[in-house]
């Protein structure tokens, strides 16, 4: 049986840590009478769970399912504004905006997100140098508190919730629906551009080059690679392309495939990744390859491989993703890049990207200037916490973050450390309002 | 395409309207919330609908059907297809116990459609193209003792629905019966999933594809077909002593 079709689980996209006692209760309508007083216990909104670690759950309490708010609101194709209910994804937005020549003013790696997910994650994409986070664009939604209070916030009303609830990882309320800011484009392609860098100075030189000429920009590292190749990798770049029409290609894409069951744990070790690292870092034989290609293949190549996180086996998987502030000799980078591949832990596809200075009105969003790589750990015990513990202690004495989004471990002094202003956000957070994570990162610490 | 889409606050009638949408169809929204309808307006504007009317009824309000069908003929200048969509689940406990609920139930899942495919099946008939389809149940295929009421209801729709079929297929109108099995929505909320459980999406796609094609009876998801099959040619000495 096809597993598009079944019914919805309710766990992390990285399957770690694994929780399980929590009720789901869905939400259907935005103008019903929704009383989340009536709910015993804590209560935390749930959409499509791509976040990776335990801030889309609530162990012991409740679930709101916000997938079946999924309605369109308004669009007003003059402007580019569009309004929809909270649990309308970004890939059924593309569908509608695309073929009218706009598309999202930013997007992450996926599109299997709601738009009340992109909001309380702030989300940012390939294109953070120019167009700043997701909650940049958002120009109004409405919050629905536990005391049954509705308050429409944006720059102008309600500012303070407004800027709680950009990043604020739904601890804030139920957004019923929100509006935001479209991007005009040409058409569904992008040229794009894949270049090969040998080492992190690489990187950082096509980076500096490509930030004024490229609106996206991204590269993949092969974290495995050592010695004088350390932070090896490809750079993606591209613009949106003018042309609606490429002869013998598609403007969508079709999905691949769903992984059909759990890859078994040793299915991915460490010759395995090794050889996936290199193949993938030599898949091209120039020096650069240009193509024009369907936005879809360039901004989601992993959404077209179903429950991809299935790759990973039954233990799960955990996403690591900091960012750091610029320094001049690029050392701590190097550093990480080094322990990492020190350690001989597992590492799959890691992906390094430099952030723009376009600050986001969210009060505990996580992209600052600086650089950002987010690493992928299959679980295999204690040796993989060890090395993040590891890291947290660079990317804290470098002064950078740790992206609450992709977390399951940091500890409540690093999390404190990271976002100094979370004690000023926690008295925007609903009293009936928590998560696993929020749980874990406010403990006191003395 | 025109396309009147009776229930069409109801999950899976909307996933299908979303289906017709995309393609730039003109809708005639009939439901009993004219909140909940103004929602599906929205959406369904949104997504492409070259024009949306809705119209408030309570479908157990009999003697309005032919009204409400020539306002549909008449807004969107004639009518391609019709989706009869509208139900309610009963609590089995409550219709066992109360000969009016029981009634009452019959005549929401059956005798309302009935009335409905009975005027529609009339004026496709004299126009003599055009597709109707109807949303009974795999509930109607056998009596199960914890929904019969319901299931009966659907048994009968199903019943008349393939009469229909047979009569109509003379003027060249398609008759089609979905045939559902679990789909996660509202009218399901309060039953726990489990891994038969159906996408509204998934089914409202299906519904879309049929209508288009014409087909005649259709098991969504697809799966029901077989198991409905050997729920049937299971003796009825074995089946009463299953409890499901």
């Amino acid at each position: 049986m096809a597993n598009k079709a079944c019914a919805r689980d309710h766990r992390s996209w990285g399957r770690y840590p694994k929780i399980r006692q929590q009720k789901v209760v869905p939400v259907y309508w935005r103008d019903d009478q929704i009383d989340l007083s009536a709910i015993d216990g804590t209560i935390l909104p749930y959409g499509l769970g791509r976040s990776y670690g335990d801030s889309c759950q609530n162990e012991g309490g409740t679930l709101i399912d916000i997938a079946p708010l999924n309605r369109m609101i308004a669009f007003d194709e003059d402007a580019g504004l569009l309004r929809c209910e909270a649990g309308v994804s970004l890939a059924d937005i593309l569908k509608v905006i695309v073929p009218r020549g706009w598309f999202l003013p930013t997007t992450p790696g996926t599109k299997f997100v709601t738009i009340g997910g992109a909001i309380a994650n702030d989300v940012h994409g390939k294109n953070h140098h120019v167009a700043g986070t997701f909650g940049r664009h958002v120009t109004q939604f409405e919050l629905l508190r536990s005391n049954g209070e509705r308050l429409i916030c944006s720059p102008e009303q309600n500012a303070e919730m407004y800027r709680a609830t950009i990043g604020g990882l739904g601890l804030t309320g139920l957004i019923l629906w929100a509006e935001f800011k479209l991007r005009r484009v040409p058409g569904p392609f992008i040229a794009s551009e894949q270049i090969r860098f040998r080492n992190v100075d690489e990187f950082f030189d096509i980076s500096a080059e490509s930030e004024h000429r490229f609106e996206y920009t991204v590269a993949w590292v092969d974290c495995l690679a050592a010695g004088k190749q350390l932070g090896r990798g490809l750079f993606m770049r591209g613009n949106h392309a003018w042309p609606n029409k490429v002869p013998g290609k598609k403007a969508g894409q079709r999905s691949l495939f769903t992984v059909p069951v759990d890859l078994p744990w040793f299915a991915l070790n460490m010759v395995t990744a090794r050889v996936f690292n290199t193949a993938l870092y030599h898949s091209q034989l120039g020096k650069s390859k240009r193509k024009v290609v369907p936005y879809d293949s360039f901004f989601y190549p992993l959404d077209m491989i179903h429950e991809w996180n299935r790759l990973y086996g039954s233990p799960g998987f955990i996403q690591y993703q900091f960012v750091i502030p610029f320094d001049h000799d690029r050392s701590a980078i190097k550093s990480i890049f080094k322990q990492i591949s020190d350690s001989g832990v597992l590492s799959l596809l890691s992906v390094l990207k430099v952030f723009g200075d376009v600050p986001s009105p969210g009060m505990l969003s996580f992209p600052r200037p600086g650089v950002t790589l987010a690493l992928d750990f299959p679980v295999r015990g204690q040796h993989t916490l060890d090395l993040l513990d590891r890291l947290d202690r660079v990317v804290q004495d470098e002064g950078g973050a740790i992206y609450p989004a992709k977390d399951s471990r940091m500890s409540a002094q690093g999390f404190q450390s990271f976002y100094p202003q979370w004690q000023d956000f926690s008295q925007y957070v609903d009293p009936k309002f928590s998560s696993s994570f929020w749980r874990r990162v406010t403990r006191t610490t003395e | 395409m025109k396309l009147l889409v009776v229930g069409a606050s109801s999950a899976i009638a909307h996933e299908t309207a979303r289906c017709f949408a995309t393609d730039g169809a003109a809708l005639f929204l009939v439901g009993r919330s004219a909140e909940k309808l103004a929602a599906i307006q929205h959406d369904l504007e949104v997504r492409g609908a070259s024009q949306v009317v809705t119209y408030t009824l309570d479908l157990n309000d009999l003697a309005q059907h032919e009204a409400m069908i020539d306002a549909a003929f008449e807004a969107l200048g004639g009518l391609d297809a019709a989706l009869i969509a509208h139900g309610t689940l009963p609590d089995q406990a409550a219709v066992q116990a109360s000969v009016e609920q029981a009634l009452q139930e019959f005549q929401t899942n059956c005798l309302s459609a009935i009335s409905l495919l009975t005027i529609l099946g009339n004026r496709f008939e004299a126009q003599r193209r055009g597709c109707i389809a109807a949303i009974s149940s795999v509930a109607g295929d056998r009596g199960r003792s914890s929904n019969y009421v319901y299931g009966a209801a659907k048994s009968a729709l199903t019943v008349f629905l393939s009469g229909l079929r047979g009569r109509l297929e003379k003027s060249g109108v398609a008759v089609v019966t979905i045939k559902p099995g679990f789909v996660d929505t509202p009218m399901t909320a309060h039953v726990k999933k489990n891994p038969l459980f159906a996408k509204p999406d998934a089914v409202g796609k299906r519904i879309y594809t049929a209508m288009l094609k014409g087909q005649d009876v259709v098991y969504v998801p697809w799966f029901w077909r077989y198991v409905m099959l050997l729920i049937r040619v299971l003796p009825e000495s074995m089946f009463k002593k299953l409890s499901f």
